[in-house]
């Protein structure tokens, strides 16, 4: 994956295939860290399918043999000198946290994090994503049923409403990046 | 946790498309709103599929199309990624590979707003991603 907010964005697909109806994306930033977690009340895994699943010949769909979005994330968080830890229950729901060492010259870049963002709230109208971030002392929170309950029945996938979530995070990206420490 | 600040525009924004797909009918009914799924797996981001899906967005908002853009899951074409399953009301879906942001913007032009076919449909016994 060419950038950080394109793991965010195939993690929580896993999250939508697991049946969950909520899914958690938060960002943790600390002074060289980005700690980034994606929690689901999704279907969750066994021990052994866990243990597992970060080998690319380990997958849940039927079409192909491979599946590369848990070990690219892997791959990725390790050649910064982090990362990656999965936390999972059957009937429960999954975590997958990574950690990355963002000023190691080998991490790639965050990418458009606030339009890959918009587009998981958007994308998934069935699905409530809580998105964090935190960074420093500024953070802030927003929710897909915050958005929905604003919206009283206009489909939040509808273009217009697509393009405003994804000017607002952006906003707010802005605003917790400049409060530097 | 803050909460965000400008969810009192979206409150605008929202009366004014209310007044304009209510008229229709349309927020009940997706089904009669023009439906596009973008296949956003790990082998569509790697191709490029969260671009075409921000461009389509972008477009489909400028020209004032009304849609409904969600994401789905690989569709088991991830030689063709990006693609998408474009299905105006009353049609049958039809997928179309190869979606970069050029192939977008024509399949816009052409098919959603025209009706008319374009290269790059993926041919197929057809199952939407909901019936499998």
């Amino acid at each position: 994956m060419k950038d950080l907010s394109m793991h965010i964005l195939d993690i929580a697909e896993n999250s939508v295939k697991a049946g969950a109806d909520r899914v958690e994306v938060e960002l943790l930033y600390t002074d060289r860290m980005l700690q980034m977690a994606i929690r689901d009340n999704g279907c969750g895994m066994d021990e052994q399918t866990v243990g597992r699943i970060t080998d690319p010949y380990t997958t849940s769909r039927s079409s192909r043999k491979v599946g590369l979005g848990l070990p690219f994330l892997k791959m990725n968080a390790e050649q910064t000198g982090g990362r990656i830890e999965i936390d999972s229950k059957p009937g429960k729901g999954t975590g997958v946290t990574a950690l990355f060492d963002t000023g190691h010259i080998d991490c790639v870049p965050e990418g458009d994090l606030a339009s890959t963002l918009a587009l998981l709230m958007t994308g998934h109208p069935e699905i409530n994503f809580v998105i964090r971030m935190k960074r420093n002392q500024t953070d802030f929170e927003i929710s897909s049923d915050e958005i929905k309950e604003v919206l009283e029945g206009v489909p939040i996938s509808h273009p217009k409403v697509g393009v405003f979530v994804r000017n607002m995070i952006k906003e707010e990206i802005k605003y917790i990046k400049s409060n530097e420490l | 946790m803050s909460k965000v600040k400008n969810l009192q525009d979206l409150k605008k924004m929202r009366d004014e498309l209310k007044g304009k797909i209510s008229l229709r009918e349309k927020s009940d009914h997706p089904e009669s709103m023009v439906q596009i799924k973008v296949s956003m797996a790990t082998c569509g981001i790697a191709s490029g599929a969260r671009e075409t899906m921000n461009y389509m967005i972008d477009e489909l908002d400028s020209q004032a199309v009304d849609a409904v853009v969600t994401q789905t899951g690989c569709m088991g074409y991830c030689y063709a990624e990006p693609t998408i399953e474009v299905t105006l009301p009353g049609e049958k879906p039809v997928v179309f590979g190869h979606v970069n942001t050029k192939k977008a913007s024509e399949i816009i032009e052409k098919y959603i707003k025209n009706g008319e076919l374009v290269d790059g449909i993926i041919p197929d016994s057809y199952e939407t991603i909901d019936d499998k």
